[in-house]
């Protein structure tokens, strides 16, 4: 089955320096730090208080709200502070604060969940905490669950990794090859979802090699090279590539049958029925320009994230910027003390050359930016607008459709922030919706 | 940490692309086309170069000063401007002519309306439009090649018949008046009259294809302009349809210089592809009209600056279709 793939995208480079680097288990750090808001949607409240102490495992943060994910602490050790914090963007997250016993002493709680209907296995899913793990964060079990109308015929599985920079997502797959098929017939079993599809960008021909061989007995999941294509990876892009189906403006994957899960995450989903260890670790790409040594690494999460740096063997040259996640889409971070959290993939840390913020200059109609945009926006006409405050005319300008991606910017030869602007009218844009 | 660190909207890495880049770019793909020019017109030829460049570059200096903006000489756009109007005049015009050539494209094309970017005409085209108007005699005297400065000199231009010793028919020029068609070879190598630029179909599309090596430009204004040129020609032929000559059109005159350098001026060209594509189009059967039922010999300037005006209705029609926005499978 082949289809044309989606329209646009770039080739930034790819700069997979720590693709052969196996996973390195990071020591526990000095202290943790765990955000109530790791995941899209309602933040959980901190059930322990600064003296208690706790495992790990425990559940330390919980939410009655469907669409949220309790918090578990990574460590054993005693909870220094509540507090509340700034993490990413302006709004402050309450922070549970543990500093680690170094015993590692695991919760009672844990133990491997009994799952014999969709219904436990639902609740399995949420009580692990897991969030989409590729980046965005949405709660799995909400994902897991689509409206009862909506006839879901394939579950995809997401290995392209289209980032420059990362490997972790290439690492689960070279390391933990059983657990993602497991993990995927676990919730092929548990949904009905008949198929399974996992998509790898060609650049990873090994990765692909060897889950191909994996699936050789199975007849419901099948591995598919993807063309490398920034951003490949994306949701909307992977379904199209894969199924040919276009998700309709402002809807979800399950409106075209589709849901998409991380290899990541699925590997997860394994572990944890086999376990009941929640999640608490993640592989990382630590890696940029002032990184000494790139690698892969296993990080608890709530890890401060200068801790992560150091134990890779510390910065070459002083950083300029930080960057959780990819270069394209990551978040970059004002302080190193920010920690490592559910969704975070890679730590990259950039010297004065690639770090530095280029000037913005006039834009000359080259057409790069609408040539590159994946869902067919004009990124210069929106950025226009917006620098110009005429936001009624916006939403004639799809502006809501855009996935973030950072094509456009990427690409732009007169270096204009139109990723920036394209948020900025988003969120304008929702700002005027709700009035 | 003690350095405070940069925080920005993703994503974090650019292309290395820039402005300045295409436009140097755009220069270096001039170059075989100008080198053309000066073989065989002489080497007054570079000083016309010289002169549009440096008036160029100086004007565009001068106006941002006067209109307390920043400096933008060394976004190369104003050379590319000069370089490009050079190859769009005769060889011989005076350097003067020229000047005030310049002083149209960057200050009122350019500038005045908001400078790169903003202009709604590409300026070197305009500039040769008002070089036209303004003195129409010159701008149509085309030497033959080889013939030496010292020669024209000889000659005070006072005169029709004057003229006529130095000056040298187009080839669009002679299909006009029905004279001696020159060889088509010529026309590929550059030896035959012209304005200094675009006699050489050879050199410019030398530069053309740099220009789409490097990714400056895309392959479809050139190509589908050239294309609807060479179709047009042959169907509306001399003896009745399909008995044109597609080669004579698609050599003769200032086909190659302007869709390879001039059609595809970013700031004046659509944004999307279908756009570019109708563009294109649109430029070819302009020229041919021009040509053939007009009493100008040549048409793709005109042809070029009528479809920029019409970018921003091509635009508006081509807009690109939504993502899911049609039913699916």
């Amino acid at each position: 089955m082949k289809f044309q793939d989606f329209k646009g995208g770039v080739h930034p480079p790819q700069s997979k320096n720590t693709m052969e680097c196996a996973t390195i288990k990071m020591d526990i750090p000095e202290k943790v730090v765990l955000p109530m808001q790791q995941h899209i949607g309602a933040p959980c409240k901190a059930v322990v208080k600064k003296g208690d102490t706790v495992k790990v495992g425990q559940v330390i943060g919980t939410s009655d709200a469907y669409v949220s994910v309790p918090v578990h602490s990574s460590v054993s050790g005693t909870v220094t502070a509540v507090t509340e914090r700034i993490i990413s963007g302006s709004r402050p997250v309450v922070c549970v604060e543990i500093k680690p016993d170094g015993l590692q002493e695991i919760s009672e709680d844990v133990k491997a969940p009994v799952v014999e209907s969709k219904e436990s296995f639902l609740k399995a899913i949420r009580d692990s905490g897991l969030t989409g793990l590729g980046g965005a964060g949405f709660p799995a079990h909400v994902k897991l669950n689509p409206p009862k109308d909506l006839a879901i015929d394939t579950l995809i599985i997401n290995g392209a990794e289209c980032e420059p920079y990362i490997t972790s997502d290439y690492r689960v797959c070279m390391e933990n090859t059983e657990n993602i098929i497991e993990g995927i017939d676990y919730v092929l079993q548990w949904t009905g979802i008949p198929r399974a599809l996992i998509g790898i960008e060609d650049n990873k021909p090994e990765a692909i090699k060897k889950l191909k061989s994996a699936v050789k007995k199975t007849k419901s999941i099948s591995v598919h090279s993807l063309k490398t294509r920034y951003p490949q990876g994306a949701e909307k892009m992977l379904i199209k590539t894969l199924t040919g189906r276009e998700v309709p403006p402002g809807k979800l994957p399950s409106e075209v049958g589709c849901l998409v899960m991380n290899v990541a995450s699925v590997a997860f989903v394994a572990e944890y029925l086999k376990t009941g260890m929640p999640l608490i670790k993640k592989r990382v790409t630590v890696d940029g320009s002032s990184v000494k040594t790139p690698m892969n690494l296993e990080v608890l999460i709530g890890t401060p994230v200068g801790d992560v740096f150091e134990f890779s063997g510390g910065f070459a040259s002083e950083p300029v910027k930080i960057i959780m996640g990819g270069p394209m889409m990551g978040v970059s971070l004002y302080s190193d003390e920010l920690p490592v959290m559910k969704y975070t993939n890679a730590l990259l840390a950039l010297n004065e050359k690639d770090g530095k913020i280029p000037e913005e200059n006039v834009c000359i109609r080259c057409g790069r930016c609408v040539s590159v945009c994946p869902m067919n926006l004009l990124p210069f006409d929106i950025d226009r607008l917006v620098k110009a405050n005429q936001y009624d005319d916006l939403d004639k300008y799809n502006v809501t459709d855009c996935i973030e991606c950072g094509s456009c910017a990427y690409v732009c030869p007169s270096k204009r922030m139109l990723t920036q602007s394209l948020r900025l009218g988003k969120d304008i844009l929702r700002r005027k919706e709700k009035k | 940490m003690e350095n405070m660190l940069y925080v920005n909207s993703s994503p974090h890495i650019r292309s290395e692309v820039t402005t300045q880049r295409l436009m140097l770019d755009v220069i270096i793909a001039l170059i075989p086309a100008a080198f053309a020019g000066i073989y065989f017109f002489g080497f007054r030829a570079a000083l016309l170069i010289a002169v549009t460049v440096i008036s160029s570059v100086g004007f565009e200096y001068l106006i941002r000063k006067v209109l307390k903006r920043n400096n933008t000489i060394g976004d190369l756009s104003a050379a590319v401007t000069g370089f490009i109007l050079a190859l769009n005049l005769p060889p011989e015009l005076p350097f003067w002519m020229a000047i005030v050539g310049s002083f149209f494209a960057i200050v009122i094309v350019k500038q005045l309306f908001g400078g790169l970017g903003y202009n709604f005409l590409n300026p070197a085209l305009a500039a040769r439009a008002f070089l036209i108007v303004s003195y129409g005699a010159r701008m149509t005297t085309w030497t033959r090649p080889f013939t030496t400065a010292a020669d024209i000199d000889s000659v005070s231009l006072a005169t029709a018949a004057d003229i006529d010793a130095v000056s040298f028919a187009t080839p669009l020029g002679a299909l006009k008046e029905g004279s001696n068609l020159p060889e088509l070879m010529d026309m590929f190598l550059g030896n035959i009259g012209g304005s200094l630029g675009e006699t050489s179909a050879l050199a410019l599309i030398i530069g053309g294809i740099y220009l789409i090596a490097r990714s400056v430009i895309s392959w479809h204004i050139p190509v589908i302009y050239i294309g609807t040129v060479g179709l047009l020609a042959w169907i509306m032929g001399p003896n009745g349809i399909f008995t044109g000559n597609p080669l004579f059109h698609i050599l003769a005159g200032g086909l190659m210089l302007g869709a390879i350098f001039m059609a595809t001026d970013y700031t004046t060209s659509p944004m999307t592809k279908k756009g570019t594509i109708i563009y294109a189009i649109g430029c070819g059967v302009l020229t041919m009209l021009f040509r053939l039922y007009t009493n100008m010999p040549e048409g793709v300037s005109y042809a070029i600056l009528l479809m920029n005006v019409s970018v921003p209705m091509i635009d508006r029609c081509t807009k690109p279709a939504r993502f899911g926005g049609k039913a699916h499978v």
